[in-house]
């Protein structure tokens, strides 16, 4: 079996993974940076089309303590203020920093071009033309990452259990999807930079490899995640006519740069009916827009798709070329002239607010563990602020990757052979037992899709979730069973039966605070409960004991006077 | 919803791996306007034969770029090739090491195992 040796194993090659190894690199110690698709071109970063949120202050004036004022307003009073503090503070570094590095931020009259999103009190957001900002920091940090000869990639390499002896941290076991063979990799700091969990759900926005495993590895390693009940649906992506070659949640720079109208299937404007005041300003917070979409959709009047129309009919083909030039024609390309037709466009999961439990340093409660990106939970609380999701993915990242980098300088490499040996073995005895099952783990995926998408999507009920969480429980018991093929070169069947586990553990945690959730608050929206609970003004914490989850509820981390940041 | 069509689409897959003598497998895709080649061999693998070899991650954004294979004899991604109704022609690239199916090593040297 391959074995390999590193300082710091950094799991996911998006944004945050790839800043945490240049930023490791840096301080001299040895990386393995692995992805289970091929390193930089995965994960979310890449679909960003988006924007950047950071208090730059080159648009018009703005502070750090402005930028952390919206996204704990955004966050409705769950947000680790500390982590929050964090990304808004280091924010502005690390743009500049992407800048040095080759990202060219769209600009204007000699300064980075910063643009209004939804939530923000000033114009904050900055971005690449034309809508290609993930892709465009993706080959940045990909770039920056194959010049330092201290970090060694590793594409199509899954991680699917993480090694802990003595509560301390020192390696992983991980499946060469190219090879087909199990793979061991001793380290003395292992960093979770997986992403998200939009694969759970049948209607999501992401690229098709974030299944939740950076939280299932966390959990099985014996870290805790936090605020899990937190999936934050996109109102407005993209449902018809079907479009390819784009991201499906482009449409939000349209609406905010143009003024698109959000129109329900009567041909209404109804956001302004939901306690928002979107009429003529199209700023109405995510959490607000998905849920009177789905409300309208609800009472009858939504799109053929179950969705809503977005309208740019009033906006002449001048100005549309003017804010997005070729995006224009790609969309003609598609069979859809923006001046002739609206769009439907409806919620589809997006981000996970949620996410493995760390402190100031990225490090979960297992020594030599952290976790960077949207991995990590608490920095957004209960709803996240357009933009903030990159920059969290650059600043976590780059504090992930220099932390452990400090930490494992002072550290011996550990082994333990049989705490590898027992994580294999039992892999072992699932694949060689059952693989005659007819079931295979890709069509167990979809059933969890879909259940994870009427069981706990945007509107939850007990009943719903009560009926989701035993479902899923059973799929974890019949696990074993399925059919996970020959072995084979690129076995994509093991690689989804892996996937499948993971998923079916997040979607356990997910499901499982969604439950103890009794109020409605940002984006954890319970039809039993519509109204704000002060006494859950806490953030649930799960960890396994004896195999099963517990909960607990804490306190939000709140900043104290002093820590407050300047500027 | 629109009325779903009957019109189907029939994919003609290069199969084997890398040193196998390779055959071809034909597949029957429902067909819906504006679908992708990529959406047809998810469909496939979903539905009808996941042992299929595929590479993809973005999905329909051609962001990722990992997608490419020869579309009735030319290199496309599949993800922003249209499917058709009628044959379509899947093969992997031909310029690179076949590893198995559609999917062949297009990874940077420096990162395989």
């Amino acid at each position: 079996m391959p074995h390999l040796s590193t300082d710091v194993l950094v799991i996911g090659a998006g944004g945050a993974g790839m800043y945490a190894a240049i930023a490791a690199a840096q301080l001299g110690v040895s990386v393995l940076l692995v992805d289970k698709g091929q390193v930089g071109r995965g994960g979310a970063t890449i679909m960003a089309q988006m924007t950047v949120a950071v208090a730059l202050g080159e648009q018009e004036p703005d502070s750090i303590a402005l930028h952390l004022e919206d996204t704990l307003k955004a966050g409705r009073g769950l947000c680790n203020e500390k982590l929050s503090a964090l990304l808004c503070e280091n924010g502005p570094k690390r743009i500049r920093e992407m800048g040095q590095w080759g990202t060219r931020w769209a600009r204007e009259n000699g300064h980075i071009k910063q643009e209004m999103a939804p939530g923000h009190s000033v114009k904050r957001c900055c971005y690449v033309d034309f809508l290609n900002t993930g892709p465009a920091v993706a080959a940045t940090l990909r770039r920056k990452v194959s010049e330092m000869p201290a970090i060694r990639r590793v594409s199509n390499l899954a991680a699917v259990d993480i090694l802990v002896s003595e509560g301390q941290a020192h390696g992983a076991i991980a499946l060469n999807l190219t090879g087909g063979e199990l793979v061991t990799i001793q380290a003395k700091a292992v960093i979770l930079a997986a992403g998200g969990l939009t694969k759970l759900y049948e209607r999501n926005s992401a690229a098709a490899n974030m299944g939740g495993e950076a939280y299932a590895l966390a959990l099985w390693a014996g870290a805790e995640l936090i605020d899990m009940e937190f999936v934050q649906f996109f109102p407005i992506g993209h449902l018809a006519p079907r479009l390819v070659g784009m991201d499906p949640i482009m449409w939000d720079p349209f609406r905010y740069k143009l003024g698109g109208k959000m129109l329900n299937g009567k041909l209404e404007e109804f956001i302004d009916r939901y306690g928002s005041t979107d009429f003529g300003k199209y700023n109405a917070t995510r959490d607000i827009a998905a849920y009177a979409i789905l409300k309208e959709v609800e009472a009858g009047r939504g799109t053929p798709h179950g969705g809503a129309y977005l309208d740019f009919r009033h906006i002449s083909e001048a100005q549309l070329r003017g804010a997005f030039g070729p995006v224009i024609d790609r969309l003609l390309a598609n069979g859809i002239d923006l001046t002739k037709t609206p769009v439907e466009v409806g919620p589809m999961a997006h981000y996970h607010m949620g996410g493995i439990r760390v402190d100031v340093n990225m490090e979960t409660r297992i020594k030599g563990l952290y976790a960077a990106g949207e991995a990590v939970g608490g920095a957004n609380g209960a709803n996240r602020l357009s933009g903030n999701a990159i920059t969290e993915a650059f600043v976590f990242g780059e504090r992930a990757g220099a932390c452990a980098a400090e930490k494992v300088k002072r550290l011996e490499s550990i082994w333990h052979e049989g705490a590898a040996r027992e994580s294999i073995e039992q892999f072992g005895h699932s694949r060689n037992v059952h693989s005659a099952g007819t079931t295979r783990p890709i069509a167990s995926q979809a059933e969890l899709q879909k259940l994870m998408w009427e069981g706990a999507g945007p509107f939850r009920t007990g009943g719903k979730l009560r009926a989701a969480l035993e479902r899923i429980m059973q799929m974890q018991r019949e696990l074993s069973g399925l059919n996970i093929g020959v072995e084979q070169r690129f076995n994509l069947d093991l690689q989804d039966w892996f996937e499948l586990r993971a998923m079916l553990a997040t979607a356990e945690a997910v499901v499982k605070s969604a439950l103890a959730r009794t109020e409605s608050r940002g984006a954890h929206q319970r039809e039993d409960f519509p109204a704000s609970d002060n006494a859950l003004l806490k953030n649930q914490v799960l960890r396994l004991k004896d195999e099963q989850l517990a909960t607990t509820w804490h306190d939000p981390v709140r900043l104290k006077e002093s820590d407050s940041p300047h500027g | 919803m629109a009325e779903p069509s009957r019109k189907t689409a029939l994919l003609h897959v290069r199969r084997g791996a890398a040193g196998e003598v390779g055959h071809y497998d034909d597949f029957e895709v429902p067909y819906e306007e504006g679908l992708s080649v990529l959406d047809a061999l998810r469909w496939i693998r979903t539905y009808r034969d996941s042992s299929l070899a595929i590479r993809y991650s973005c999905i329909n954004a051609n962001a990722c770029k990992t997608c490419l294979a020869l579309v009735n004899g030319e290199v496309e991604y599949t993800c922003i090739a249209r499917l058709l109704p009628g044959v379509v022609t899947v093969e992997p690239l031909p310029k690179r090491p076949l590893i198995r199916d559609l999917v062949t090593d297009i990874v940077p040297d420096d990162e395989n195992l």
